[in-house]
């Protein structure tokens, strides 16, 4: 089994507060602690399993981003992934989703594939538009907000979350497999993880290696622009107390007061 | 004068009734220019009935059971069909699982992008103005810039369905489908039918997290949301613990929610949580951890044992509604 999986690295979500610089528009990635996208982990967590289960497999981490993200994938494959490519060229600064997904699926065609997996949204931009735009442009089917997925036979069962249960949906291969983030665990890279690690191949590829023309990625491929950026009204602070017997008395004033009771 | 545009909707319905993601946005298309509704599967037809009560002055409908049976792509061929035979101004999306689905795909087959996470449009001369937020502090107001259809993906509750009845004009279509839309087989569909108002509805949710420390626990939140007559939810914390289903998730990934109460128990308050709640008009927060995020939003935040309080407010509660 083929695998790739696509894996973003984003300003820490446990440690940073998201902010738009208000000049580039974009948002803060510099001075900031940087991760591999906690989806992102859940999702290769159940490319694992799978490469586990099925003999011969491969799993490759695939991402677009500045230089540094080199360390998002290392994370991956000290978790256990065996090779590693990020897209990197300053001209990707600014991209949308649609250029994220048109980079990607130029990186992913190199070679051949059975299976891509993404997470169903990001922790930074959470578009949630890269999974279906890359299946799109790679012409496969999709199967979203996956929770877990089973492959017999060149077919994949996939359980899929809905609004009030789950779907059991299933396609042939290859495909894409979004994995819904609220799916599972991730398991912690272990020391031998980390030093093998730095053995393990890891590609940087510039857009020109990639064959594509700059002028379709990147801000000048963007096809929306922002046109201003305003502060959110903060909600007034709240009365915080710790319990002194009252508390469940305090609730239920309020309750009282807003007609909830 | 600015000319009428045509403002379309991407309509979900469940059981032959549009959602309410789909009344909000139709509510609001039905302001900006004569609004279209697109239904699509089985019970369209029922569906596109009720569009007219929100201002709707045209239904699209293709009853093809195809739309039921396989996931996303035959929705994206009847909507790249219907849009390149008809060009309508703008496109609106609910965020709903499918509504990402359909509106991601079709943005990569028509080459155009999209915004998404949306929460107001407006018309700007000849075009439109979206707003969306981004990151947790800061408002974008964005337009598209590439030319033909603007496609946008609102959050759930960022419109009010209003009542505002018309004539609705219900036009059938057939729209022809290829063998690669029907790559994906829906097998079976699973849902829980809750006995209470739908989480994304509910006036009150009361939500348990985590800190609860395990299912039986959760019962004390499952026991107050029926008191006030309001929904259970869930964050990721006690999803993952297996004590409620995904479908319960409220947040970034799961349900956005607006109701006029929200009591978090044992939650810690995640930005991806919060995403999901922060708009409810009152919020209440039960957690030991005096530093826990989830005060930093709260009008009211009591500092301690939720399996102490939780107890006691149902008491407190149903001594109350006695009275
Ligand atoms: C606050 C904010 C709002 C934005 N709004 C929009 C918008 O409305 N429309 C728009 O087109 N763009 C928007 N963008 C830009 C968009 O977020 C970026 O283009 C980004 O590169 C891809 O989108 P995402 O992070 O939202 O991906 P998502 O679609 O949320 O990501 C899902 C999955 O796709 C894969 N993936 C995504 N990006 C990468 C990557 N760089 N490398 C490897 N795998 C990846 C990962 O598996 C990821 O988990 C926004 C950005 C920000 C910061
Ligand atoms: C891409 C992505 C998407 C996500 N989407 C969502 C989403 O949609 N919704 C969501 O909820 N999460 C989401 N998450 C997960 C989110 O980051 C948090 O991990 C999750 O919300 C934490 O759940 P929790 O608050 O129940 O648990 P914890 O963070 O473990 O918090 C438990 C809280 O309970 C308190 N506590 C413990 N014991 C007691 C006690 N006896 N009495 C009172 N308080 C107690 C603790 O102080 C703590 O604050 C997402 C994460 C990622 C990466």
């Amino acid at each position: 089994m083929r695998i790739v999986v696509c894996v973003k690295q984003v300003p820490d979500p446990s440690a940073v507060i998201y902010d738009i610089d208000k000049d580039t528009k974009r948002l803060v990635r510099e001075g900031v602690p940087l991760a591999l996208d906690p989806g992102d982990e859940v999702s290769l967590e159940q490319a694992l399993r799978l490469s586990e289960a099925t003999p011969d497999s491969t799993i490759t981490v695939v991402s677009m981003g500045p230089e540094k993200a080199t360390e998002a994938i290392r994370r991956a494959l000290a978790m256990g992934a065996h090779e590693g490519v990020l897209v990197s060229d300053s001209q990707i600064a600014g991209s949308d989703a649609l250029s994220t997904a048109k980079v990607l699926a130029a990186a992913i065609s190199r070679g051949p594939y059975d299976i891509v997996y993404c997470a169903s949204e990001s922790s930074d931009g959470y578009t949630g538009m890269v999974p279906g735009m890359l299946a799109e442009l790679l012409g496969l089917p999709l199967l979203s907000f996956v929770r877990h997925v089973e492959v017999q036979d060149g077919r994949i069962t996939a359980n899929r979350v809905i609004e009030r249960g789950y779907q059991v949906i299933e396609s042939s291969l290859p495909a894409v497999v979004s994995i819904w983030t609220g799916s599972d665990r991730a398991r912690l890279p272990g020391l031998k993880g980390v030093m093998s690690a730095k053995r393990k191949p890891l590609e940087v590829l510039n857009l020109e290696e990639l064959g594509l023309d700059p002028a379709t990625v990147g801000e000048s491929g963007a096809r929306e622009r922002v046109l201003e950026l305003t502060d959110v009204e903060q909600r007034a602070a709240g009365i915080i107390v710790p319990d002194d017997g009252t508390g469940a008395a305090r609730i239920a004033d309020l309750l009282q007061k807003t007609g909830a009771v | 004068m600015v000319a009428e545009h045509a403002v379309w909707v991407y309509g979900e319905a469940r059981d032959g009734r549009l959602t309410p993601s789909t009344r909000e946005l139709i509510s609001r298309a039905a302001t900006l220019g004569s609004a279209t509704v697109v239904l699509l599967g089985v019970r369209a037809e029922e569906a596109a009935e009720n569009a007219g009560r929100h201002g709707t002055t045209a239904a699209l409908v293709d009853p093809n059971p195809a739309y039921d049976q396989h996931l996303t792509t035959p929705a994206v061929e009847a909507l790249c069909y219907l849009i390149r035979e008809r060009r309508p101004h703008v496109l609106m999306f609910g965020a709903s699982y499918h509504g990402r689905d359909v509106a991601s795909r079709l943005a990569a087959r028509l080459d155009c992008g999209i915004i998404a996470n949306a929460t107001e449009i407006e018309r700007s001369g000849e075009d439109y103005r979206v707003t969306a937020p981004w990151g947790e502090r800061t408002i974008a107001t964005c337009e598209l810039t590439f030319p033909g259809v603007r496609l946008v993906l609102f959050r759930s509750k960022a419109f009010s369905a209003e009542e505002k009845p018309s004539r609705c004009e219900v036009e059938e279509f057939q729209a022809p489908l290829s063998a690669e839309a029907k790559a994906v087989r829906i097998v079976e569909t699973a849902e829980e039918e809750s006995g209470g108002p739908s989480l994304s509805d509910a006036g009150v949710v009361v939500s348990g997290g985590r800190g609860l420390g395990d299912a039986e626990s959760f019962r004390k939140v499952e026991e107050l949301a029926q008191l006030l007559g309001g929904a259970v939810g869930a964050s990721r914390g006690a999803v993952d613990a297996g004590w409620r289903p995904a479908a319960d998730l409220v947040g970034q990934s799961g349900t956005t929610v607006k109701p006029s109460v929200y009591i978090a128990c044992g939650i810690s308050g995640a930005v991806q949580h919060m995403t999901g709640m922060k708009n409810a008009k009152v919020i209440v927060a039960i957690n030991r951890d005096p530093d826990a995020p989830i005060f930093r939003s709260a009008d009211l935040g009591i500092i301690g044992d939720v399996n102490k309080i939780l107890p006691q407010l149902i008491e407190e509660v149903r001594r109350r509604k006695e009275w």
